[in-house]
């Protein structure tokens, strides 16, 4: 490999502009942690940190910078698109960059923010001090944040992958994808992913065995439902990443026929295993944000959740549904009538326990007292967009109709039309309604509702002039189109709804801003006069979460705790079992990003020593004797004291 | 930390009776993981290209070896459990050290396995049949692998530590593990080998 192919700005001013950037960043970063003397405290607090507060904090940074990674892919998309013949990116570019946003937005940013907010919440909504396993927690994400930091680098060292999100084969083989691009894809994805198989693990055994007492299954807020049921899912699903992604880098460096062309090879058996991973993975973004829209519309209509039960039974029938429609991603890919029949049936079924909960969120409304708070406005938003996004997925699930749709802008546009007012909203929401919990004062509410009016009509200007464009035959992924299409005046307009998105979520980050400096900080650890147990402790949350564990007798108990002057348990203070921090998972995590970085470029030698440095890591975790420390009784005092006096 | 002394070591304290059901769902991926290989399998055993198929290559001795050995090994590690709840530190070492032998003996025989093959210019580049075939069996030779170096470590804290908690918990998770891989090898001989030389 020569230094021109590694280094990939060269001849490129704009991935010049981008390195440097990034090198300034970096830079400026070490400098100031050094001049404002951080280390230490970034070290002890942070880096290794086992505290699911702090780790959910960490997910949802990191989805932020990756959410604005992602947004510039796509304002570049949409830049090159907007006129016909454009030549703000070549060919190239504009397939890696395509390929990139997908990624990144699915894999490092709306499954982490998710992440970040299950993290932050669930232990503190079931009662509970923290995850099953804390240090696990930390190990899961380092991995992800090892994988991100992989997937991000391919940009200046080597070139990013160009084969779309979902790397078909042969495109993403060696010979149409010599880059190493691709190679990236497939180890950074499995670093990562291995992380959020640990997190799934960790928050099944945290939700089966770690709720308060008296949290029987059908007391469980819905959130913690929605996250039960979707790390399931993950836990069963990304296995299958997992395999896939290890035969994508055994065919691409070491020669194995399972996608290739001769020798027996098939390439459809790569679109299989992707999709079976990877319409679970939509269901992974969607069901916590059905969850978090279910807090917030009861929170806010002031009534209790309508139709619990349904809820809970049409989540449970939609994950189940969710692993037997993957074929609907290729109907036009050479099955029989047979199998696109029974797909297609399957596929719209799905459509039945969705209804249901539209249902549900508008019967809940009904007759509720509303209040509109940002994080309402969101959900109230979520309901008519995400019914437009799930009607077009109806019309995608009919096989015959989808030889007109399969692989047009109208997919693209059916897609961004459940994950931005599905998950995108669900988080923005969520990040609004739980911002208190976590740092005890809100955002403030002015900037976020001129926010959620830029996010919201920017969206539906990007985004649904695609649906027309689309049925007027207009193909995704494609560079440049010319004038004679008629494809131009559209996807202008598209072009000034995704500047208008990008305003709306640069407020976002302006409302975090201000509301740190000037924000009130009198809040009560319940600003919104919520319902559910994590509003029960106080704000910003004590390291040990609940200084007594509360006993729950009812579906939000907390909720009816206060409104009869209640406390949801007297027992008296009794020492606190926590456990200690550890710097093992960032370190082991550096020798993954390290391992993954050498194999990209095939560099066996040091990939082997630093997979054996990652062997030794687990080796010391299995000798090490760490069995926590206690928080005593004085010291628990003490910090309710200090936090305003007993809480419920 | 409370001890709960009705229950077998391994699951008295709370701490390890979530890392028993953690390690349980753990197991639940694993039979993805393996599902998938097996689903890979299926779908390319008989694309072999100009490569050999599988009648041509396999031969029954070894794998009926490994399978005594492994299926042996499942049994010696049933008995050191059973001799850890008996509170025999020394049986179930002995136990534990007779099962990581076997397993040993059968890492070796799939090794002699896979450079037979080689020798016969079957290689994991041959043809899809064979990607498919050695990647399956690969990942179960790693497994093994792993658990190798993992149960010298636990057998390692028994030694010093004796049967703690803590250590009979890692043996009994250990054990888990280990009748999981013999499971997966069940399915591999039956439905690779056995399935393989059949003549339809
Ligand atoms: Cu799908």
């Amino acid at each position: 490999m020569k230094w021109d192919e590694f280094f990939v700005f060269t001849g490129d001013p704009m991935l010049f502009a981008a390195m440097i950037s990034i090198i300034v960043g970096a830079i400026s970063i070490v400098v100031g942690l050094t001049y404002f003397k951080k280390w230490a405290y970034l070290w002890r607090e942070w880096l290794t940190t086992v505290d699911h507060k702090k780790i959910g904090v960490m997910y949802i940074l990191v989805a932020l910078i990756m959410l604005f990674r992602g947004g510039v892919d796509a304002l570049l998309m949409r830049g090159q698109t907007a006129m016909p013949e454009n030549g703000l990116l070549n060919a190239q570019h504009y397939n890696e960059i395509f390929t990139t946003h997908g990624v990144i937005m699915i894999l490092f940013m709306a499954m982490p923010f998710i992440i970040g907010l299950m993290n932050v919440i669930i232990p503190l909504q079931i009662g509970a001090r923290d995850v099953a396993f804390p240090r696990l927690n930390s190990v899961s994400f380092w991995l992800f944040a090892a994988g991100a930091g992989l997937f991000n680098i391919s940009f200046i060292i080597g070139g990013s992958p160009d084969a779309g999100w979902s790397a078909y084969f042969p495109l993403a083989s060696l010979e149409f994808s010599p880059t190493v691009g691709n190679n990236y894809y497939a180890l950074s994805l499995q670093i990562a992913g291995l992380g959020t198989l640990m997190t799934g693990i960790n928050f099944v055994v945290t939700i089966l065995k770690m709720r308060a007492p008296g949290m029987t299954w059908m007391k469980m807020p819905m959130f913690t439902w929605s996250v039960l049921i979707t790390n399931v899912i993950i836990v069963f699903a990304f296995p299958v990443l997992t395999v896939a992604l290890a035969l994508m880098t055994m065919d691409r460096q070491f020669g194995t026929k399972f996608f290739a062309m001769q020798d027996g090879g098939m390439d459809m058996l790569w679109a299989n295993l992707f999709w079976v991973w990877g319409h679970p993975e939509v269901y992974i973004v969607i069901l916590p944000a059905f969850g978090i829209f279910s807090e917030i519309i009861s929170t806010f209509a002031r009534k209790n959740l309508y139709g619990y039960k349904s809820m809970v039974v049409s989540m449970v029938a939609i994950s189940l549904l969710s692993f037997v429609v993957w074929a609907h991603h290729f109907y036009t890919m050479g099955h029989g009538v047979m199998v696109n029949s029974i797909f297609s049936i399957s596929t719209m079924a799905i459509a039945v326990p969705t209804g249901v909960k539209i249902f549900n969120w508008l019967l809940t409304l009904h007759k509720g007292k509303i209040s509109f708070t940002t994080p309402m406005l969101y959900s109230l938003a979520f309901i008519p967009i995400f019914t437009i996004g799930g009607v077009t997925g109806v019309m995608l699930a009919m096989a015959s109709a989808d030889y007109q749709y399969h692989n047009t802008m109208f997919l693209v546009a059916h897609f961004h039309y459940v994950l931005i007012p599905g998950t995108v909203f669900a988080v923005i929401a969520g990040f609004h309604f739980w911002f208190p919990k976590v740092f005890g004062f809100r955002l403030n509410e002015k900037l976020g509702k001129l926010g959620f009016w830029f996010i919201t009509i920017s969206f539906n200007v990007a985004f649904f002039p695609l649906f027309i464009l689309g049925l007027n035959g207009m193909t995704r992924r494609m560079y440049t189109y010319s004038e004679s299409t008629g494809y131009g005046p559209l996807n202008m307009l598209s072009f000034i709804g995704a500047v208008g998105l990008g305003i709306g979520f640069i407020i976002l980050v302006y409302n975090i801003y201000w509301s740190i400096r000037y924000s009130p900080r009198d809040e009560d650890g319940d600003p919104w006069d919520a319902r559910s147990l994590e509003w029960a402790t106080h704000s910003p949350v004590p390291v040990y979460n609940f200084a007594r564990v509360p006993k729950i007798n009812e579906l939000d108990a907390f909720w009816f705790a206060k409104k009869n002057n209640r406390m949801l348990s007297d027992d008296p203070y009794e020492p606190i079992h926590m456990p200690s921090n550890s710097g093992m998972p960032f370190l082991m995590s550096g020798a993954f990003f390290a391992a993954g970085f050498c194999a990209v470029f095939s560099w066996w030698i040091p990939a082997i020593i630093f997979t054996i440095a990652i062997f030794v890591f687990m080796a010391l975790r299995s000798f090490e004797q760490d069995h926590g420390y206690y928080i005593s009784v004085e010291e628990i005092e003490r910090t309710e004291r200090e936090l305003g006096g007993d809480k419920k | 930390m409370k001890i709960d002394e009705s229950l077998p070591l391994e699951y008295s304290t709370e701490e390890n009776r979530l890392k028993i059901l953690g390690f349980w769902i753990f197991l639940g991926a694993e039979i993805a993981l393996f599902s998938t290989l097996f689903a890979v399998y299926f779908t390319l055993e008989n694309r072999f290209g100009t490569g050999p198929s599988a009648q041509e290559i396999f031969h029954m001795p070894p794998v009926m070896i490994e399978t005594i050995l492994l299926l042996t090994s499942s049994f010696t590690i049933g008995l050191g459990i059973h001799a850890m709840r008996l509170g025999l530190k020394k049986a179930m070492m002995t136990f534990f050290v007779i099962t990581l032998m076997l397993g040993l003996g059968f890492l070796g025989v799939e090794i002699y396995e896979f450079v037979t093959y080689v020798n016969e210019g079957a290689t994991i580049q041959t043809s899809a049949f064979l990607s498919a075939l050695m990647t399956l069996l690969g990942t179960h030779g790693l497994h093994v692998t792993f658990g190798l170096f993992w149960g010298t470590a636990i057998l390692l804290q028994v030694r010093k530590r004796g049967l703690t908690p803590e250590t009979a918990n890692k043996s009994f998770i250990f054990s888990l593990y280990w009748h999981f891989l013999d499971v997966v090898w069940i399915f591999i001989f039956s439905f690779v080998y056995l399935k393989g030389l059949m003549v339809l």
